[in-house]
């Protein structure tokens, strides 16, 4: 075995003439999986807690094999008793909607920057560069007495708005409608296709994999942001997920399995979008360096 | 039409065409951006409160305050205490797991899937696993410690400790980021490079520090300045983790923004902080950008 190659076909994995089997490359692994091991305990404990009895979950630290057995009990009650499933159900609509709008604003947005000439884009474009280095923590007082006087907190509309537009993906689509040949656009233009006819049914195709990376980090954003959700409900019925959550770590005190199955349960939805998208994720992180939180 | 006045009209409609095309995101960016920024200029000279009293302007006096408020230079010195424990490991473990992963052992997605997957969790996700791992009785670590014959830690509640616990928990959460941007930059170092310094003779710990490294320093800076400002703005983990305690300890900066604003009602006042705050962000934007001007000029 000289090479093997992996099913994604990324690159060859050592160099040929080289022993794969080498005592150095044996340490480098052993060295990998320990670290490897070290990040997924945390994952390892949370889901073993939860499929704990309360009374065994909270005996003591380190059984692996609690005297009651393994049951799916914490589930059941946190998915019975609890706003877990509201909450999730308020974060899902309001991560499509700011998903939705933003990817929408952002597209047109970025193509009259990158296509049309207009007065004032410069101005614009500066001001959205500028947006770029704001905080949006710094602005949760001024954005919250306005939300009061608009009479939005505690609505969905109050939490989906602030987090509906994104500069940096406006930027991140206009240099990639830069890179499309104009002439493609202009034959169109010349049989008599208005802009917009041109943008959605020529540009817009062409730009698929963008938009499903632009997406997918806005989504996985929405869904996890925390501070402004946070500030902007105050009813326990409009909650997002994780900030019902921070309410129930203190209530559920010292349920550490229906604590831990509440975790894992907001967890998933996540894994299950990485393990489905991602190719999209990972090539979007390297290929623009977005997706900071 | 090649008239002057045929081109005007082109003009006008494509200011037209132009701002329809960009009216939707300017709206929401003007009435959710803009104008909350420069509310919070104006709120930040008044002695605005909850209910409105004492508000007007109360001219430079809430910055006048905020620098002489031993809580803001705590909050402060606390944040660029955690910018600088995080950011170092941030950058040289996530260097060093790249360059192990990019060894190309076998199990490469497991590696990828172990380090990034945290990256995707919720602050209050990872806050409930850690809360729970750090528990001073039944969590995990102190249980371990207890099998080797360690005494008990109070990871969270000690001081000496708590914001150290702070950084292993975004370490733990945030350094996939870091992690895929430094195995995306190893995978586009061209094979030739190794070739040609393997014929010179040059062993692997030669070729890492003259070839390696070197090649990848634009992606450093990157790390680097994405990392500082991220690690300024830290809020989340340490509001639940430690709600800024034990005694203030671990308290940011961001954190007194939002005390100030949210259970004191001095409007004025955090709208102050704040801008006293984004003020040191821009330095520290305007002082990276001038360093990567003078590197890509020599």
């Amino acid at each position: 075995m000289s090479t093997y190659t992996l099913s994604r076909g990324i690159k060859r994995t050592h160099k040929p003439g080289e022993n794969p089997w080498s005592v150095s490359r044996m340490a480098a692994l052993l060295v990998l999986a320990v670290l490897a091991a070290t990040w997924l305990v945390p994952f390892a404990w949370a889901v073993l807690t939860s499929l704990k009895s309360e009374a065994d979950a909270g005996a003591s630290g380190l059984t692996i094999k609690p005297p009651d057995g393994f049951s799916f009990d914490a589930y059941r009650k946190v998915l019975s008793a609890g706003d877990i499933p509201s909450w999730a159900w308020n974060s899902l609509i309001t991560s499509v909607a700011i998903t939705l709008i933003t990817v929408a604003t952002s597209a047109l947005a970025g193509y009259a920057f990158s296509r049309v000439n207009f007065k004032g884009k410069r101005w614009l474009y500066a001001a959205i560069i500028a947006a770029i280095i704001i905080p949006p923590q710094l602005l949760i007082v001024p954005l919250f007495r306005q939300m009061l006087a608009f009479n939005l907190v505690d609505t969905y509309w109050g939490i989906i708005l602030p987090q509906a537009f994104a500069p940096a993906m406006v930027l991140i689509l206009k240099r990639f409608f830069d890179q499309i040949p104009v002439e493609l656009e202009e034959a169109a233009r010349v049989d008599g296709a208005s802009r917009l006819r041109v943008f959605w049914s020529i540009v817009l195709p062409l730009s698929r994999p963008i938009l499903a990376a632009v997406a997918i980090f806005v989504f996985i954003g929405a869904w996890n942001n925390f501070l402004w959700p946070f500030i902007v409900t105050t009813d326990a019925h409009l909650m997002t997920l994780p900030v019902g959550l921070q309410t129930v770590k203190s209530a559920y005190g010292l349920q550490y399995a229906q604590n831990m199955a509440s975790a894992i349960l907001a967890a998933l939805p996540l894994v299950v979008v990485f393990l489905f998208f991602q190719r999209q994720i990972i090539k979007g992180i390297a290929t623009t360096g977005f997706g900071g939180q | 039409m090649s008239t002057a006045g045929g081109r005007l009209k082109a003009k006008r409609g494509e200011t037209l065409t132009g701002w329809a095309f960009a009216a939707p995101f300017a709206v929401l960016f003007g009435l959710f951006l803009v104008v909350p920024a420069v509310y919070g200029l104006y709120l930040s000279f008044t002695g605005e409160t909850l209910t409105g009293a004492g508000s007007g302007l109360v001219g430079l006096s809430n910055y006048a305050d905020a620098l002489r408020d031993p809580d803001m230079w705590k909050s402060l010195g606390n944040t660029l205490w955690f910018t600088l424990l995080s950011t170092v490991p941030l950058v040289v473990l996530s260097l060093a797991l790249a360059l192990l992963v990019n060894l190309g052992l076998p199990g490469r997605w497991l590696w990828r899937l172990s380090f990034f997957l945290p990256y995707l969790l919720a602050s209050t996700v990872v806050v409930m696993f850690w809360s729970w791992m750090y528990n001073p009785t039944l969590g995990l670590i102190n249980g371990v410690l207890a099998k080797f014959g360690g005494a008990p830690v109070a990871w969270l509640q000690d001081p000496k400790v708590a914001m150290l616990s702070v950084v292993i928990t975004t370490l733990w959460w945030t350094i996939g980021f870091n992690f895929l941007l430094y195995l995306a930059a190893l995978q586009n170092i061209p094979e030739q490079q190794f070739e040609a310094a393997a014929i010179d003779g040059a062993g692997k710990w030669r070729q890492l520090f003259s070839i390696v490294i070197p090649q990848l320093t634009p992606t450093t800076v990157l790390i680097l300045m994405l990392q500082i400002l991220a690690s300024l703005k830290v809020f989340d983990q340490i509001y639940m983790l430690t709600n800024g305690g034990p005694g203030g300890k671990t308290r940011s900066i961001v954190q007194y923004i939002y005390e100030s604003g949210f259970t004191g009602y001095r409007f004025g006042y955090s709208s102050a902080i704040s801008y006293l705050f984004f003020a040191l962000i821009v330095l520290v934007s305007l002082a990276q950008y001038k360093l990567i001007n003078r590197r890509s000029a020599a």
